[in-house]
């Protein structure tokens, strides 16, 4: 009988491992998704200071993308050819630039092209402690009712927008 | 063209593998020699026809022909042609192809070695094989084939993992799988041995170069791993307890147990059930490495893009070799066992403790392993394992080990007095104990339990292990007849034995004193880490083939004279958008001084500030030097005469048509 054991430990990890491929491990899943987008209110790049300020109320009503960036930051170098991209087919993009000089954001939007509808400014990065961005970039889908659909973290890759955003955006504007 | 011979054949070999797996093992029922003679030629021809598919795909990353998916996916028509050819294996496809080729090759081996074994055994040795293959080989065609073509054809591929873009990464992979697969060789034979009942001193004689070569090459693919690491991730660590990691360090550790079980029922016939179950089981793991690598179940750095169908079909397949072997063995095994007395003093007897050791440490790899996979699947939440567990569960493990190795020598098989064993010992022991405890003092400077534990059993292992030879060679009239009468199995031994010794000083030293340090230094500025003082000189803009670089300067200088200049880098590869760090190390044997780049602290200003991490790390080269003695003591272990005399000896029994 004892020479049967292995065969039972077999059969109880491929049990184990069955299970396990139904999982995703990768998935941290943020608190926020599914919860209304949290409230901010951040002055907008290139608006005199009296002007109105950008705040999640002004973001409902259709699914937005809510990129953080910042001129410093590398990876935003490399997700911004698609953000372009993404942009010039009609998505809507609102940036928010994270703990950067407005003349920094300005300088490199103008180097590399804006894609985005409005840019907001988060100089001491409050918005993105609420938001929970560990580091930019990140990009957070909104639905139309304001709720966070999906977390991008990192850059966003063609993979990223093909798999999990574009379905989202698809779904949330019908 | 070129992609639809290569896809075609791995169908044929396919056909192969099957006639391979199925025709001789009907021959072996009905007692047909020459049914089970065609096990050779098949071997052979499959092996022609994988090498076929493998030059195709090799062909096509030449080419850069991005009409091959495959091709697309992981190269670059900037990619210098030595990355195209590794490109081969940088992923999941063509890392397949790899293994089925290593798989055959093996077969091919075995097929031209073992011709003069009966022809039984090399026959079903030969059709498990097969039937291994066909299972790889279904896996590749229906879920993972590198042939694939699309439409419309890319103008340029997407690039190969930068990450994999290092010397390192051409030859570790190779030499991984080559282990892995290595052990479907110790595989079969159990299987054999379970089925024809053959479970004899000359069954092991067989069986152990096979399993000391596959050893050999997963030690110097993990040493490799280990190096490319260190270099390649930039942040100084050589072991990482990752998942991908303990999946090949398992299958080491069951296969180090093989490999002493194996020597004690070739000497002793003893521990026979217990061999064949490690042999099923090493193969076993190297296949649940494989998976866990394969279906995106654990996170790791190393894993491929997944597919849930690929998981499924290696689940099965797993479920059907590993299942197949265990049962076959749970039903054969009872019978086939000759009871045997076992002393536990005896060389035997440590031996067993050996086999105890490595089996402990290899299961609680896998507990480790698996454990937040098991929480994730009983819905408890998601956790992960990390390196404090693996440290503090395997170095007590391994603490032992290293004292029983000091024994390997002098211990008699069947009955030994310990008290007569440790006599010539005695005084290598305190040699030991003083050295160990005084190295740290005399090479650091200081003093530190850790360290001079690590040592003393270093010290221990090395002096040992050197011992044994050196009573043996002085036994004889003069050096020369003293260094030929060791046989190369002995060499062998003490080599790897050497090696331990040398990895664990090397761990002992560099885990306990390693300094770390992450600075800020602008072009001109210095930072002192014990004696040394790193000067950080600017960066420079290099363009690489396919990447841009930021190379910084960094002149390290010991006492006020300059000792080294380092180079490291900062690249950014900008067909995949990602950033690497190659950390740039001044080494010897006593001491390695490592630099790798943060990032500029001024927003991109790259002539500014930059953040830099500095390591002093003592004794780093050791870990892989002692890999590296391990590796070589492998070679000269498995090329043993002995084993060639077993075969010359064979012949006398008739082998029918198994020659042919």
């Amino acid at each position: 009988m004892r020479y049967a054991i292995p065969v039972v430990v077999l059969v109880a990890m491929l049990v184990l491992l069955g299970i396990g491929l139904k999982l995703d491990p990768r998935e941290v899943p943020s608190p926020l998704i599914g919860k209304p987008a949290p409230a901010f209110e951040l002055p907008l790049l290139g608006a005199d200071p009296e002007a109105p300020k950008l705040s999640v109320a002004s973001l409902t009503g259709r699914p937005v993308l809510v990129n953080f960036f910042a001129s410093w930051c590398a990876g935003c170098r490399v997700e911004h050819p698609l953000l372009m991209e993404l942009s010039k087919q009609g998505v809507e993009i609102v940036g928010i630039d994270y703990k950067d000089a407005p003349e920094d954001a300005r300088a490199w939007l103008a180097r590399h092209g804006n894609p985005y509808r409005q840019v907001a400014l988060d100089r001491v990065g409050q918005a993105g402690l609420d938001w929970g961005v560990y580091g930019v970039p990140e990009t957070y889908v909104l639905g139309a009712d304001g709720r966070v659909l999906f977390k991008q973290i990192g850059p966003v890759t063609p993979q990223a927008w093909e798999r999990d955003i574009r379905p989202l955006l698809a779904g949330a504007a019908r | 063209m070129i992609a639809e011979l290569g896809h075609f054949a791995l169908w044929l070999a396919l056909a192969v593998g099957l006639a391979q797996a199925v025709v001789p093992t009907v021959g072996y029922a009905r007692g047909n020699v020459r049914w089970m003679a065609l096990a050779g030629s098949a071997a052979q021809a499959q092996f022609a026809l994988v090498l076929v598919a493998y030059l195709c795909l090799s062909e096509a990353f030449r080419q850069n022909d991005f009409s091959l998916v495959y091709v697309a996916a992981n190269s670059h028509s900037a990619l210098p042609l030595v990355y195209r050819l590794s490109a081969v294996w940088g992923a999941h496809e063509g890392s397949l192809l790899l293994w089925m080729l290593m798989l055959a090759g093996w077969s091919f081996a075995v097929s031209i070695f073992n011709r003069r074994l009966p022809s039984e055994i090399s026959s079903l040795v030969l059709a498990t094989l097969g039937a291994v293959s066909v299972g790889f080989l279904l896996f590749m065609l229906l879920t993972s084939n590198p042939f694939e073509r699309h439409f419309p054809i890319p103008l340029e591929g997407r690039d190969l993992n930068p990450l994999l873009q290092d010397p390192g990464l051409i030859i570790h992979p190779p030499m991984l799988y080559m282990g892995y697969v290595g052990f479907s060789v110790a595989f079969a034979f159990a299987i054999a041995a379970l089925v024809t009942g053959r479970l004899d001193a000359a069954w092991a004689r067989w069986a152990r170069p096979w399993t000391t070569t596959a050893w050999l090459f997963l030690t110097m693919g993990i040493t490799l791993g280990s190096w490319w690491a260190y270099n390649e991730l930039g942040w100084g660590g050589w072991w990482f307890w990752d998942p991908v990691e303990n999946a090949s360090f398992m299958p080491w550790l069951v296969g180090t147990a093989l490999i002493h079980s194996l020597a004690v029922t070739e000497k002793r016939g003893l521990l026979q059930s217990w061999t064949l179950l490690l042999s099923i089981i090493a193969f076993s793991l190297s296949l649940l490495g494989t998976f866990l690598v394969r279906s995106g179940v654990l996170v790791s750095v190393h894993a491929f893009a997944t597919d849930p169908a690929r998981g499924v079909f290696i689940l099965a397949f797993l479920g059907a070799v590993v299942g197949g072997g265990l049962t076959l063995y749970a039903i054969r095994a009872p019978r086939l066992v000759r009871q045997g007395q076992m002393q536990l003093a005896s060389r035997e007897g440590l031996l067993l403790f050996n086999n105890v050791f490595l089996i402990a440490a290899a299961a609680a790899v896998l507990l480790g392993t698996l454990y937040p996979l098991a929480i994730d699947a009983l819905g408890l939440g998601k956790i992960s394992v990390g390196p404090p567990y693996f440290n503090a569960v395997f170095l007590p493990l391994m603490a032992p080990l290293a004292v029983l190795v000091g024994f390997a020598g002098t211990a008699s098989w069947k009955r030994a007095d310990f008290k007569v064993a440790f006599r010539p010992l005695r005084v290598l022991a305190v040699v030991a104990l003083v050295a160990g405890i005084a190295l740290p003092y005399l090479t650091q400077g200081r003093g530190s339990i850790a360290a001079s534990a690590g040592a003393v059993l270093a010290v221990w292992v090395l002096a040992t292990s050197v011992q044994e030879v050196w009573r043996r060679v002085r036994a004889k009239p003069t050096w020369i007849a003293g260094v030929r009468s060791v046989p190369r199995g002995a060499w062998g031994m003490t080599l790897a034995h050497f090696g331990l010794g040398v990895w664990t000083l090397g761990v002992a030293f560099a885990s306990t004193f390693s300094v770390e340090k992450d600075v800020r230094l602008g072009p001109g500025q210095s930072a002192d880490i014990g004696r040394y003082e790193f000067r950080f000189d600017g960066v420079t803009h290099v363009e690489g083939p396919n990447f841009k670089s930021d190379t910084g300067r960094v002149v390290v200088s010991f006492r006020g004279r300059e000792i080294a200049r380092l180079d490291p880098e900062k690249r950014l590869y900008p067909s995949q958008g990602s950033v690497m760090t190659e950390a740039a190390v001044d080494h010897n044997p006593l001491r390695d001084l490592y630099v790798a780049m943060g990032e500029p602290i001024d927003r991109g200003n790259v002539a500014g500030d930059w953040a830099l991490r500095l390591y002093y790390k003592p004794m780093m080269r050791l870990v892989w030097f002692g890999g590296v003695l391990m590796f070589f003591g492998g070679i000269l272990a498995a090329s043993d005469r002995r084993y060639r005399l077993a075969r010359r000896a064979e012949s006398d029994i008739p082998v029918g048509a198994a020659a042919a």
